[in-house]
């Protein structure tokens, strides 16, 4: 048997796992869609004492439109919220982004609250809950906080979450209106974690100027990165050729050098880095819906 | 005063039950035993192949309700109550081929086989859900299951073949 050995439980109900998570929450980990946890069990890369099924909580089974902002229980599965009539209809850039994720198989289990608590900088998700804004919402037997995307993820793999902490629901906000938006990233092979990749939001003005940015990259860091100085760079202008290079340059200055591995080195992450940011701005930009580029 | 929360019991081993192929099994399991490891293992169905455990190669992709899914990547304890689907369900010793594996025969959609019960598995769900694919949409579906002798080449003729098969057969039910 390839697992460590653990002892295991399938809780049915919240308050159930949430019992279980204070009880054994420091030597335990969490079990939704199993698509990062399990191969870290077969390879024994982590051996929690105590492993806690929460595929049986239908309660945290829901794909919700709130006022503010789309709400995602712990068990939406990647491939069903990409499914989702409400998700295509308003918020497409979740999809888009959802679409990156490894491959049909893996997102028929893999959860975007998963993705999220999992926090590895290299994934999609938590470069799109970081774009956004987002927030999570952490609930114990002592009760739920809510936390910024910007405070939840830490470090590599590593969240603001306490032990017996469960992430129940995880808030993409709606984008402004008329808003553009780009989800793009490299990879070598399909499916494979990209080398470096952003998320672009890009508001227009009535005057078809760019009246603010959201922006945020994956891979060239041990956290998502939100690129702030991109996005000061960007509002006021037209998204002309010296705004597209600045904003290249400036994004460049936010790959850290510890990125360097066997699959890439920090300049290539770089160079990359610059070229998607062209990229991703202009598609951004060309899909906003309200311009007056030539109108 | 609220009513306490029963603390449910944690355990090493549990008794599961599980239709496989139309077939109801019903085996005591350790938690820790991956769903592959059971098939090939437990049930000795050993048409569903085991490649990279860490779920990227596809080799061990079976049905679960219906959906392709991972086994290496599933505890066997998981599936209890649930419907699975692996190669060995799609045609009897026996039947003829299923469609899908007849079209994969005629258009040499393999060499050495490894990756061949994944991949049927994967294209299985693809044509339900998308039953007349571009060579694009096949290529991209196909990118979940990994086969180091074809070159893809003539897998991907084999799915368009078998769209055409399931498409004719459809129509013939009709």
């Amino acid at each position: 048997m390839k697992p460590p050995r653990f002892q295991y439980g399938a809780p049915s109900t919240l308050q159930e796992a949430l019992e279980l998570l204070g009880r054994h929450g420091p030597d335990a980990k969490v079990l939704a869609g199993g698509q990062s946890l399990m191969p870290l069990l077969n390879m024994r890369l982590a051996t929690p004492a105590y492993l806690i099924d929460i595929n049986r909580v239908a309660a945290l089974d829901y794909i919700t439109a709130r006022e503010d902002y789309l709400a995602l229980g712990a068990l939406a599965r990647q491939r069903q919220v990409e499914r989702s009539t409400v998700v295509q209809q308003r918020h497409p850039l979740v999809i888009e982004t959802i679409r990156h994720i490894g491959h049909t198989q893996i997102r028929n289990r893999g959860t975007i609250a998963g993705s999220i608590a999992h926090a590895d900088p290299a994934a999609e998700l938590p470069t799109l809950l970081t774009c956004l804004n987002g927030e999570v919402v952490a609930t114990s037997t002592r009760g739920q906080r809510v936390i910024k995307a910007g405070d939840f993820f830490q470090g590599y793999l590593t969240t603001a979450l306490e032990p017996d902490e469960l992430v129940t629901e995880v808030r993409f906000p709606w984008l402004p209106s008329h808003a553009g938006r780009a989800f793009t990233e490299f990879a070598r092979r399909s499916g494979d974690y990209a080398l470096a990749g952003m998320v672009a939001v890009l508001a227009p003005a009535p005057d078809g100027r760019c009246l603010s940015a959201q922006i945020s990259y994956l891979g060239i860091s041990s956290t998502p990165v939100r690129a702030s100085t991109v996005e000061k760079l960007l509002s006021g202008t037209s998204l002309d050729d010296k705004a597209l290079n600045e904003s290249a340059s400036a994004a460049a200055q936010l790959v850290d050098d510890e990125v360097s591995d066997i699959h890439a080195t920090a300049d290539y992450r770089r160079a990359l880095t610059m070229e998607l940011t062209k990229r991703a701005l202009q598609a951004a930009w060309r899909s906003c819906t309200r311009t007056e580029k030539g109108a | 005063m609220e009513k306490p929360v029963s603390i449910p019991e944690l355990f090493e081993t549990s008794t599961i039950t599980v239709t496989i192929n139309g077939r109801q099994y019903e085996r005591q399991v350790p938690v820790r035993l991956l769903l592959s490891d059971f098939l090939r293992h437990e049930l000795h169905l050993t048409g569903t192949h085991v490649g990279c455990e860490h779920g990227v190669c596809g080799c061990c992709t079976i049905l679960l309700d219906g959906e392709a899914v991972r086994s290496c990547l599933l505890l066997a304890v998981q599936v209890d109550g649930r419907t699975l689907t692996t190669i060995e369900g799609l045609a009897g010793p026996q039947e003829p081929l299923h469609p899908i594996q007849q079209a994969f025969r005629e258009q040499h959609g393999l060499q050495c086989g490894f990756c061949t019960p994944g991949i049927i598995l994967s294209v299985h769900a693809m044509l339900r859900d998308k039953p007349e694919p571009t060579e694009e949409e096949i290529r991209h579906e196909l990118s979940g299951n990994l086969c180091r002798c074809t070159g893809y080449q003539n897998i991907v003729e084999a799915v368009k073949c078998a769209a055409k098969y399931l498409s004719e057969q459809k129509r013939e039910g009709q």
